[in-house]
């Protein structure tokens, strides 16, 4: 049945197209795509605005009412006088549901008529307390002030533009009705052409007023719309920052599963053999040797890189533990502090232990120092990191020699941290970090 | 001696096993994860585990899970735990439930193919064999307790007690004499606070004041 209409409407499409191409643009206008949605929406508008006019126009009303009977002193004693007193108090709240219902028929009125999407910005409903958050929200009184306004434009401009498309009936009326004089009936039949001719532009103008003063009262204010594009932007800045999170764990996993054994393997026969080809010609023993250190060596240093990567004993047994394992390697000293009594997230975690782990190499590299201390906290819902050093200080952070330090920074900055270093020249240097944890 | 190896990777469970069997030792059970291990110890008996950390289905600890289990049910049984990593957290749990007929390796040692039978017979022996790695960590971490009254060369001899060695095997580390070495191994007995009582014994305990466990 679908198929049915389909070809049929297309059919009309066609030929109405074919009309059209001979037709003049006035006389086109008549039955065009845009004077289509633009009569199909002032029509949807109409009975919108109808709805809010008698809507508004009731909550108005009876607030109204009660408000003026309150300043009046009621007749009916103290029992009037408390409903009257709770009318208006009700009054906002029903208003408020009122703005609300209001706003969501609009909004599926633009969209099914001239699929207008319009965000809803911040939630202005869910704000607290209610109902006085969401009245203090600029977009509700946006909001009633589209829906005020559609009681003009909606009722006045939708009532004219149906009403120039109807000149016809009217004119069918007048000659059935009376008795026409000839030289009247003619200039009213010309008028009636008029009107209709009128009526496309009419409906035009009216839905772009709609459209206009939709997308200004209904859509997101400026700072709405950045206020999401922030929401967005730092979501998507999550995701990126916990897929980054869970490729390099994947990569380390792969790497721990597949080369590394091949490699301890690939060591361990090579040591058999070195250890049982006694017999063998010495240059043949060298070269076996020489492989084993090779293989030695490989397998240290893909152990370290394996490391860097992602500690596995960070996700086995958390920060204090991969912490102390960092702090044991150190070639210095470090003392270490951690109070960490509720776990964050594994991307903080994973963050506040690769600073930890770049700062003491950095120490180690660049501070003189002969010891260090690293501090972690949590405190409500901050992971507090301190990195102290003995040594010479002068660390700057975005110098030639602070890319190491900048890395940090922006380490943190990936999961809206802060780092802050102070180095003063002889020491010492601190460097402290918050990573925000949602708790 | 009868061995029974958990390790995840087919190819390093073969290699160990020939390894082993060529250094005389008999393999009664090599198999893939914690589970096994523990039927296979209950099973065949054995006298030494030889545990990998990092095993199915977790991946993360489970080897030294089942090697505490092993401790706590088949106290007979000498653990030697291998890992692709030193941690130190993995490290003390291990040594806080056992202080004799253990060791904690690094894998890459197996390739020293003299150097880890040696390990491995002085596990079973009921002697530790720590990684060098293990020792160095455990060591770093403690600054402020009485190990800081030793000096650097007794400190040294602690380490190496803590690996495992013997005054004898000490004596050759160093090129030093026997008796220095013993004067060495007082001293730390003394300055640590442990009574003479058998030495082995205390040896053990310097051992375990010094990793802190």
């Amino acid at each position: 049945m679908v198929t049915c209409w389909d070809d049929l409407y297309l059919d009309v499409m066609i030929s109405a197209d074919m009309t059209t191409r001979r037709a003049p643009a006035v006389i086109r206008a008549l039955w065009s795509a845009p004077t289509r949605r633009a009569t199909g929406n002032t029509l949807a508008a109409l009975l919108a605005a109808v709805a809010a006019t008698l809507l508004l126009g009731l909550v108005g009303v009876v607030w109204w009412a009660a408000g003026w009977s309150l300043l009046h002193w009621p007749v009916g004693g103290w029992s009037h006088a408390a409903l009257y007193i709770a009318t208006v108090l009700a009054g906002p709240v029903a208003l408020l549901w009122v703005v609300q219902a209001l706003t969501a028929l609009q909004r599926s009125r633009l969209h099914a008529t001239l699929g207008l999407d319009l965000p809803a910005g911040t939630r202005a409903a869910a704000l607290k307390p209610w109902p006085v958050g969401p009245w203090r929200a600029a977009s509700t009184w946006h909001q009633l002030g589209f829906h005020v306004l559609t009681v003009f434009t909606g009722l006045i401009g939708g009532g004219l533009a149906i009403g120039l498309w109807l000149a016809p009936v009217a004119l069918i009326y007048y000659l059935a009705g009376g008795h026409p004089v000839p030289g009247a009936a003619c200039a009213s039949a010309v008028a009636t052409a008029a009107l209709v001719l009128a009526a496309p532009w009419c409906a035009r103008l009216v839905t772009r007023v709609d459209e206009v003063t939709a997308v200004a009262l209904l859509g997101p204010s400026r700072s709405e719309a950045l206020e999401l594009r922030v929401e967005t932007l730092s979501r998507s800045r999550a995701d990126i920052v916990k897929a980054t999170d869970a490729e390099r764990r994947r990569i380390e996993r792969d790497l721990h599963d597949g080369t590394q054994q091949r490699l301890v393997s690939l060591a361990m026969n090579l040591g058999m053999a070195r250890a049982r080809l006694t017999g063998a010609p010495p240059d043949a023993r060298q070269a076996i040797a020489d492989a084993h250190d090779e293989a030695m060596l490989a397998l240290s240093e893909l152990r370290d890189f394996i490391r860097g990567l992602h500690p596995a004993v960070l996700n086995d047994r958390g920060l204090a533990a991969a912490l102390s394992g960092l702090a044991a390697r150190a070639p210095l000293p470090v003392h270490l502090q951690v109070e960490v009594a509720q776990p964050a997230s594994a991307s903080i975690d994973a963050v506040a232990y690769f600073i930890v782990s770049e700062a003491l190499t950095n120490v180690a590299k660049h501070a003189q120092a002969t010891y260090a201390e690293v501090a972690v906290v949590r405190d409500s819902d901050l992971l507090r990191v301190t990195i102290t050093d003995d040594g010479r200080g002068g660390a700057v952070p975005a110098g030639s020699d602070g890319s190491g330090l900048r890395g940090l920074a922006q380490r943190a900055a990936a999961v809206d941290g802060t780092l802050t270093i102070s180095s003063p020249m002889g020491g010492p240097t601190v460097i402290a970090v918050e990573l925000p944890c949602e708790s | 001696m009868r061995i029974v190896i958990a390790e995840d990777s087919v190819l390093l469970r073969d290699g160990l096993t020939r390894m082993l069997t060529d250094g005389g030792f008999e393999v009664a059970a090599a198999v893939p994860d914690g589970e096994q291990l523990l039927r296979a110890v209950a099973e065949h008996g054995p006298d030494l585990a030889i545990v990998d950390v990092r095993m199915p289905p977790t991946h993360t600890d489970e080897g030294i899970r089942a090697a505490l289990v092993i401790r706590r049910q088949y106290p007979d049984v000498a653990l030697l735990v291998l890992s692709q990593y030193v941690e130190e957290s993995y490290a003390t749990d291990l040594l806080s439930a056992a202080t004799s007929a253990v060791g904690y390796l690094l894998k890459d040692r197996v390739a020293h193919v003299a150097d880890f039978l040696d390990a491995v017979r002085r596990v079973a022996a009921g002697g530790t064999a720590l990684d060098p790695e293990v020792v160095a960590q455990l060591l770093v971490r403690r600054h402020d307790d009485p190990i800081e009254r030793l000096t650097p060369r007794e400190q040294h001899v602690l380490r190496l007690m803590a690996e495992g060695r013997s005054n004898t095997g000490i004596v050759e580390a160093l090129n030093v004499s026997p008796s220095a070495v013993e004067k060495y191994v007082t001293n730390i007995f003394l300055k640590l606070d442990l009574p003479p009582t058998g030495t082995d014994h205390r040896r053990v305990l310097a051992v375990l004041k010094y990793l802190g466990t």
